[in-house]
This record gives C-alpha cells, sequence and structure tokens, in this order.
C-alpha cells in the first residue's frame, strides 16, 4: 500500500508555485514562514531548476527543518517546517 | 574525555591568552554573512533583471544589500518609468531577445520592479542614488520612485560596503 508523504504529517499550507521562475518560488516560501506559527509545515510545488538548491540552502541558512523532497513528474514538491 | 580512547588536547591557558590580545577583539564578519554592495549603472531591462536576481538571493539569505544606482539605472528607477521597455544589452542576441520578449507575455512572468518591491520587503535591501549622477541627469528625489531611500555620495556609500562590491 503506498503511502502519500503528506498523510504522514500535517501541511498546513500548500504553496503552488508551479509556473514561477527563479526565485519565485523561494520568495513564496519565505513569505509564507513568516506568517506561519513554528511548528507549520509548508508545501511549496516548484518547476524551477533553482529551487532545488535555492530551497534547501535557504531552510539550513534560517534554521528551519526541510522535512522531505518528493520529485513528481515535472516538478518537485518541498516539506519545510518553521523551526523557530 | 571521548569514550573511544582518543582525546583532543586543548591549551586551555593559550586559548584565554589568545583571546585577551587585541587583535583578537576585530571581529570580522564571517564572509557568508558581509553585505553584498552593487553599483548599478546599466539601465537596460537584462540587466536590471540580473541585479534584481542577486538581491533576492542576498535578502533570502539574510545579507543586507546596499544599492548605489548611476547613470542608465539610476534613469531606470525614476518616478513612473520603472516599467517601461528599457531594452536589452548590446550583447543581447536576436534569438535570445525574442525569446525574452515571448517570456513577458508566459503566465507567471514578473516585471524585475515587482520582484524587487516584494524583495525589499523580505530583506534588508538599501537603494540609493549617486549624487554626481543625480547632478548629471538634473535629477531631484521627488523624480525618483519611491523605492529609492536617498541620494548619497561614492564615501558614504565605500563606508557601508564593508563586503563584495559588485558593478552591474
Amino acid at each position: 500500500m503506498a503511502v502519500e508523504v503528506q498523510d504522514l504529517m500535517k501541511v498546513e499550507r500548500r504553496i503552488d508555485a508551479r509556473g514561477m521562475p527563479c526565485p519565485g518560488p523561494l520568495m513564496s516560501l519565505i513569505g509564507a514562514i513568516r506568517e506561519s506559527s513554528v511548528r507549520d509545515v509548508i508545501e511549496v510545488l516548484s518547476s524551477d531548476e533553482g529551487s532545488k538548491t535555492d530551497i534547501p540552502a535557504w531552510v539550513e541558512k534560517a534554521g528551519h527543518e526541510l522535512v522531505a523532497v518528493v520529485t513528481e513528474d515535472g516538478y518537485t514538491r518541498f516539506f519545510v517546517r518553521k523551526a523557530r | 574525555m571521548s569514550g573511544n580512547g582518543s582525546s583532543a588536547h586543548v591549551d586551555v591557558d593559550r586559548a584565554l591568552a589568545l583571546s585577551r590580545h587585541p587583535s583578537a577583539v576585530t571581529r570580522q564578519e564571517p564572509e557568508h554573512d558581509q553585505p553584498v554592495s552593487l553599483v548599478l549603472f546599466s539601465g537596460t531591462d537584462d540587466r536590471l533583471e540580473a541585479a534584481t536576481v542577486l538581491m533576492a538571493g542576498a535578502a533570502a539569505m539574510g545579507r543586507p544589500v546596499n544599492v548605489l544606482l548611476q547613470y542608465w539605472a539610476l534613469e531606470a528607477f525614476t518616478r513612473g518609468r520603472m516599467e517601461a521597455d528599457h531594452g536589452l544589452s548590446p550583447e543581447a542576441s536576436l534569438e535570445g531577445a525574442n525569446r525574452i520578449r515571448l517570456k513577458k507575455v508566459h503566465q507567471g512572468y514578473q516585471h524585475w520592479s515587482e520582484t524587487l518591491r516584494q524583495v525589499k520587503e523580505i530583506g534588508e535591501i538599501t537603494i540609493r542614488a549617486c549624487a554626481l549622477s543625480m547632478d548629471t541627469f538634473g535629477l531631484d528625489q521627488s523624480d525618483l520612485d519611491p523605492m529609492v531611500e536617498g541620494v548619497e555620495g561614492v564615501a558614504s556609500f565605500m563606508s557601508r560596503a564593508t563586503g563584495p562590491i559588485t558593478f552591474i
């Protein structure tokens, strides 16, 4: 039985940034994190190649948690937990 | 003491002596935290967008950005003219230029000035106009887009530019 990632955790907010060019998806994530509470999980969908390096780099710098990265057909799903 | 038998020898006395030495007090920002300073000279849309993307990256990573607008970049930042067509650099190829023109009508396209407004909200971006260029072009603060916070001379810019300076 396949388990969906979102069934393993409560995703507080889902941002569909597919089609947005770099650095749009990252900017959307940063804005969403600011509006969220600590321990909230935010999911960002991005088709931008830059996000694959940008989002992990930012998450580490900002001290949050990159809980999961799921590769889909033509886009990637990033699950970020606000840690502080 | 770690359990596996190895030990790191720390000379506590020497460490304390070094920490008291005057030169130990000069705290230098780690390179990846230093502000990024950009001198924007170019006024074409491709270069201004490239500069905006760099600012976005710096802002995202928590690095303050200092921007000094000169010449054609300053002209591009005049009130009401920011979204005008500023053209492309001379090195633009015909095919490349056409791609960019097509992108503009594509869904998800955002003008660099709009991206810059958003970036300013998430990061510490200070944009000032070079006093010399203001004089050369006969401009005053009221002619400029509100994103430009003020006018300054080069010495003032240099005093804030403690990190790398990039000329675009």
